[in-house]
């Protein structure tokens, strides 16, 4: 508020009939060139994040993360899964020769802690990546048409999301694993996840539909003459992604934590799978005697995961025009 | 408002219905036979099995299985335990006590914890203490929650020994708090994330404004008008999570051997006894549908404009 008596503009009494100066310069609007292209919320959104130090380092992380993932060679030279029982730190006999390079030292099956860390990303990084883009398909489906055509149909499905919500992930998630032995591979781990994981997408599409179908701009393509359902397609569902690939984003780093959480309980991949949660799991019998063992793994899942988190947040801020920085 | 909690209550029997058909369906109807695993490694006896069968109603069309469940589970009966040879409800009503406590123990740390901190933060949005407390709650929802339970076992219980690293039996309640610090643990980073986001957002509305425009005290206008707005979806959140910490259980009680209701549920998936982990799951089910019914209705105290919708 400024104090108009000192400004020297209007006479008191006059001046809430106008607007302060400052808030509509018009030099600003001048400058504007009618004939540049209109920039859109995307384009925006990324012309601040690559100012963003957070979003940066975060990409970063999970660059790395995938390329640990898909050449685990370039990182160790050493086999995950030769073991040496006498390398074990709980060997208390005559120490064994060791050659080659353990920075990190052996867990108590005498395995090299590094080289099973290093090979253990794929796992977490396929069940992460793999369950979200599974859960994204279903969830945003299911939400897009529950949001969009609403009425009966809307309820129904709402009703079946309610359900599967009902079940905690961990929990339905457990219970499946437990009792449906099929293939012991990673896709297995995907699914279940997916099956419990997908409620939650499709509860925010459906929130983010409901915002958008409404706007002028559908209202105008239906007056153009495109069906419902092109304009659902061609215009409700780019406008509201936002929200779901921010949550998507976050909930990529919590189906890394379950799948560790199901491995930690021996539901999750089989054991010659490398995985960090197979591994955290086997680290904790020797937490008093080797706690580094546990500490590796742990810390690569927890910044794995903290990277995803801090990019999903990243992204959340430089898409709302209200946090957003200029 | 009546109306509101009827439409509401009615809202929640379809979902009830379909969450038990859900876990009943992937018990009793998923590839595998619970019969025939009772026998283990040793061939199946014929005629024991199919007593086995008709007493569990398995011979029967699976609608009918169901319905006949649904009934005994609306007269608090279970059925009988595959393993034990007891009825169900005595080993669940043995272990329910125990995850309620921690349960409460749990969601009173992290709603007390939680919002305290989330508010100190959100009203110095940018401080010393916001950024510490942000990157704190990032680092716990990043660490899975067995290894929290593992470090803090170790480090709080074995080697400063201040509280008992595992509970066992009949425990008291101060065995319980390292556990129940454990399953709070997750939650109250997110309750400090959404409280600290809501009280600043709320920090710059318009009727706070309005509020400190009239020339009310600071504190009246944080206490009155900023934190009940900023309320809202903290208690959405608390809500929706007392289900998810009975989920959660399943982990914790298993490192700190606390004889509750996520114990009893994983050893009877474990030895497959199908008629315990349908009861268990229904009554976390009921739990979890229940606090949602509750904070909805407090949902409509703290925010008049849903009564009407």
């Amino acid at each position: 508020m400024s104090d108009l008596t000192k400004s020297g503009g209007p006479r008191p009494g006059q001046g809430h009939f106008l607007a302060d100066p400052d808030e509509t310069p018009l030099q600003a609007t001048d400058t504007l060139s009618a004939n540049s292209e209109p920039s859109s919320l995307w384009q925006d959104a990324w012309r601040s994040l690559r100012k963003n130090p957070i979003f940066l380092i975060s990409a970063l992380m999970i660059l790395f993360v995938l390329f640990v993932a898909f050449f685990p060679g370039v990182f160790t030279s050493e086999d995950p899964n030769y073991c040496v029982l006498s390398r074990s730190p709980l060997n208390k006999g005559t120490p064994p020769v060791i050659t080659g390079y353990h920075p990190w030292g052996f867990d108590i099956q005498g395995c090299d802690v590094l080289a099973r860390a290093v090979y253990g990303a794929k796992a977490s990084v396929t069940v992460g990546v793999g369950t979200t883009i599974l859960v994204v398909l279903v969830g945003g489906v299911v939400g897009a048409l529950a949001g969009f055509y609403g009425g009966w149909f809307d309820s129904i499905l709402s009703r079946i999301t309610d359900i599967f919500f009902a079940l905690p992930l961990i929990l339905g998630a457990i219970i499946v694993l437990q009792l449906y032995k099929g293939s012991e591979s990673v896709w297995r781990v995907v699914v279940v996840l997916a099956l419990f994981g997908w409620p939650q997408i499709a509860r925010i599409t459906r929130g983010a539909v409901i915002s958008v179908k409404g706007a002028d701009f559908i209202t105008a393509s239906t007056a153009l003459g495109a069906t419902r359902f092109k304009s659902l397609v061609r215009h409700v569902v780019p406008n509201s992604l936002a929200p779901v690939i921010v949550t998507a984003t976050v909930s990529l780093g919590i189906y890394i934590v379950s799948e560790a959480t199901l491995s930690f309980l021996g539901l999750g991949l089989p054991q010659n799978l490398q995985s960090w949660g197979a591994q955290i799991s086997s680290a904790q019998s020797a937490i008093r005697t080797a706690p580094m063992m546990l500490f590796y793994p742990s810390a690569a899942l927890a910044i794995t995961v903290l990277s995803f988190i801090l990019l999903g947040d990243a992204v959340r801020e430089a898409l709302d025009p209200k946090a957003r920085k200029r | 408002m009546l109306w509101y909690i009827g439409r509401r209550l009615i809202q929640t029997i379809p979902v009830f219905i379909g969450a038990t058909f859900l876990i009943y369906f992937l018990v009793f109807k998923l590839p595998g036979d619970p019969v025939a695993a009772l026998f283990g490694d040793k061939p199946v006896n014929p005629a024991v099995a199919a007593q086995i069968r008709a007493e569990y109603h398995l011979d029967r069309p699976f609608i009918v299985q169901y319905l006949l469940y649904l009934k005994g589970t609306l007269h608090l009966d279970f059925g009988t335990s595959f393993a034990t040879r007891r009825p169900a409800i005595d080993s669940i009503s043995q272990a329910f006590p125990v995850t309620v406590k921690l349960g409460l123990m749990a969601l009173a740390i992290e709603a007390v914890f939680g919002i305290t901190l989330g508010v100190i933060a959100g009203l110095r949005k940018g401080g010393i203490f916001d950024s510490t407390i942000l990157i704190a709650s990032l680092v716990v929802i990043a660490v899975p929650v067995f290894v929290m339970g593992f470090i803090l076992q170790f480090l709080v219980g074995i080697k400063l020994g201040w509280l008992s690293p595992t509970a066992g039996p009949n425990a008291p309640l101060k065995n319980l708090i390292l556990p129940a610090i454990v399953l709070a643990s997750l939650s109250m980073a997110y309750v400090i994330r959404l409280t600290r986001a809501s009280v600043a957002e709320n920090l710059s509305a318009d009727f706070v404004r309005t509020a400190t425009a009239k020339g009310l005290s600071r504190r009246r206008v944080n206490v009155v008008h900023v934190l009940r707005n900023s309320m809202i979806p903290v208690v959405t959140f608390l809500g929706a999570d007392l289900g998810a910490l009975m989920g959660g259980a399943i982990v914790t009680e298993g490192i700190f051997n606390v004889q509750g209701i996520g114990r009893l549920l994983y050893n009877s998936i474990r030895a497959s006894d199908s008629v315990v982990v349908v009861g268990t799951v229904t009554l976390l089910v009921v739990v979890f549908l229940i606090s949602n019914l509750l904070v909805d209705l407090l949902y409509a105290v703290l925010d008049p404009r849903i009564r009407y919708v």
